[in-house]
């Protein structure tokens, strides 16, 4: 594709928003979008596991194409994956004790985050270079973090309003991320 | 120590209501969002999870005694990483314009929760045919999810329900239904309507008992 | 009290290699018979879809070769399926009942509104024109991107002009989306009002795989005019 690195990163970030316009991480995004203390250090450490992700998958397609194993290739990803996010976890157990407690059963659930996946997958069929799979995932993981930081802004403020029981909850989420999903249309064409 | 005996029925039933993915756990809200745009998409996107379901539960069962408890999710993974591959071959054998309208989100079957979930909460610990049982429902209720939103979206977003022209050709479609927005508030709506139809049902539960 | 017993038992690690090896092998089993079992069956439907497409741009064609121009100005043939590595571009050669060559078609693709918009688009190498289009993956909007398939106005933007420079070596005048009502010349597409980005698809689409293909098949036209055997 002859898509420039600022394309793809505003892209990736606004216009197809991994949240909101391709539904990627929706799990982590309705469930720990409630307090913005916890969203925003989940939108970060999910990022840096896509940019790991991003550049082990680009290697290894290289490898696989080379020796014509393409169908090795969902699995190899996700085992790639799932060891990115135990090195993730071992790291921050040594140098940020405290934020590995807060995120606790969040981290490893990174590894069943469709967008860490999904990044890989994409960069794949769009036959991305280095350069662009880069921009793209960073444009991805801060895609999502923006969209994590957004929701839980809105759901803080929303616990003081007088939303109606029966759509307290996860229906209350959903609309609202009906609504955020839809304002973010109104980037379609930014970038090209 | 006394075992309960769940019956047949029970441990099938348990996934397709009970335990509904969609609207009582709210897992696997990523495909159940992007690919019921139609209510055929919806409805082949659930018979694939639920194939993926049901093979990597037996499997996983089938090894549940000799599977290392250090490594056993790492293993799941790739139980359930081998049968979307193998789901991935017999779609694209199939059908090429179902796989094209299905897209990434068929590989993306194995991050679903639902699957490892029940790997872990079920398949691990019980006897093949219960976890192939017990799989096969979660998969039905999965799909009936799916198909919940996949039908409201496609009759309101293109005016078809299967392909099928449903209002004729003047049919002004209502198009936020077949975009990432409609698909949040369509499952916003059917989360809304169960828990008013549960309040209800509570308050002439709190009546009745209050009455007697 | 026995000690031993109450620690709690970690499984040695040859059993542990052993299992996952064992493992390892059943779902590599499993992944490799799936891929032979479906193998034919999956070129078969991709052959189909190939023929499909090409017949549709172009109509008076009744066999199709396959072919790669590769950079450095070679033109092979290759069986069906042959995928481009990457700097050689695939494009296809369609051939009527009496084997004279009615038109190439090559795919086209560049980012519409949602993902990317591919298209086969047809080349008539005789009038060096864009002849149509059809459309093979998008996801636009459905009522506002897909009217590039069904808009009167937008159909009649083709034939497109798309002739080579002096020199044969890019094309004489960029393929160009423009305004809806302010085309001016023939090599220019007039976007559907209220669906530009998706115009703009198509015609980045056909101008950037022309730009690449063209100039390598017009000094091989001949070698290409009768279907080779």
């Amino acid at each position: 594709m002859h898509e420039s690195a600022a394309q793809i990163f505003i892209n990736a970030l606004l216009a197809n928003n991994f949240v909101l316009a391709m539904f990627l991480g929706l799990c982590p995004f309705l469930g720990v979008s409630g307090k913005l203390e916890t969203a925003f250090p989940m939108g970060v450490a999910t990022t840096f596991v896509m940019l790991v992700a991003s550049l082990c998958a680009y290697g290894l397609n290289l490898l696989l194409a080379y020796f014509n194993l393409d169908f090795l290739r969902l699995i190899s990803y996700i085992v790639i994956i799932a060891s990115s996010v135990q090195l993730v976890e071992m790291v921050l157990k040594k140098y940020s004790p405290a934020l590995f407690r807060a995120l606790g059963i969040y981290l490893p659930l990174i590894t069943t985050n469709c967008a860490v996946l999904g990044v890989a997958l994409f960069q794949t069929a769009r036959e991305y270079d280095f350069i662009q799979s880069m921009t793209f995932s960073f444009g991805g993981g801060a895609g999502f973090t923006l969209a994590l930081v957004l929701m839980a802004s809105v759901r803080e403020r929303l616990t003081l309003s007088d939303v109606p029981s029966v759509a307290q909850g996860t229906a209350m989420s959903l609309m609202l991320a009906g609504v955020l999903s839809l304002a973010f249309m109104g980037f379609a064409g930014l970038g090209g | 120590m006394s075992q309960q005996t769940v019956s047949t029925l029970d441990e099938f039933m348990e996934g397709v209501w009970r335990q509904n993915p969609t609207f009582v756990m709210i897992l696997g809200m990523c495909p159940t969002l992007a690919v019921t745009v139609s209510a055929m998409n919806a409805l082949s996107m659930g018979i694939s999870t639920a194939l993926v379901l049901i093979a990597s539960c037996w499997l996983i069962s089938m090894v549940r005694n000799i599977v290392p408890k250090e490594v056993r999710i790492a293993v799941y993974i790739v139980i359930i990483a081998t049968f979307v591959t193998v789901v991935d071959y017999a779609i694209q054998a199939i059908s090429l314009e179902l796989y094209d309208a299905l897209g990434a989100f068929i590989q993306l079957i194995v991050v679903n929760c639902i699957i490892l979930g029940r790997a872990e909460a079920h398949a691990a610990k019980n006897p093949p045919i219960a976890a192939m049982i017990n799989a096969a429902g979660m998969g039905v209720g999965f799909t009936i999810g799916l198909l919940s939103l996949g039908v409201v979206r496609e009759i309101l977003g293109a005016g078809t329900l299967f392909g099928v022209s449903l209002f004729g050709a003047d049919f002004q479609p209502w198009v936020v239904m077949v975009l990432p927005p409609g698909g949040f508030f369509v499952l916003g709506s059917w989360l809304l309507l169960f828990s008013t139809l549960e309040r209800r049902k509570q308050r002439k539960l709190v009546e009745a008992t209050q009455n007697a | 009290m026995n000690v031993e017993a109450l620690v709690p038992q970690t499984t040695p690690t040859v059993a542990m290699i052993r299992t996952l090896g064992l493992l390892s092998a059943i779902c590599g089993l499993i992944i490799v018979a799936s891929y032979q079992g479906t193998y034919a069956a999956v070129q078969e439907n991709k052959r189909i879809a190939v023929e499909r497409a090409v017949f549709k741009v172009i109509p008076t064609a009744k066999s199709i070769d396959e072919y790669i121009a590769s950079p450095d100005g070679a033109v092979t043939k290759v069986g069906a399926g042959g995928t481009a590595s990457p700097g050689a571009v695939k494009f296809y050669a369609g051939y009527d009942a009496a084997g004279k060559l009615a038109g190439i078609a090559a795919e086209g693709a560049a980012k519409g509104y949602a993902d990317n918009v591919r298209i086969l688009f047809a080349y008539d190498p005789v009038a060096g024109t864009v002849a149509s289009f059809s459309v093979v993956a998008s996801r636009e909007t459905p009522g506002i991107g897909d009217k590039i398939l069904v808009n009167k106005d937008f159909l009649e933007n083709f034939p497109l002009e798309a002739k080579l420079s002096a020199d044969l070596k890019t094309l004489a005048h960029e393929i160009r989306t423009v305004k809806h009502g302010s085309k001016a010349n023939p090599w220019e597409v007039d976007a559907i009002s209220g669906a530009t980005i998706t115009s703009r698809a198509v015609g980045k689409a056909i101008n950037d795989a022309a730009q690449a293909l063209l100039p390598r098949i017009a000094p091989q036209l001949d070698k290409l005019k009768e279907k080779s055997s």
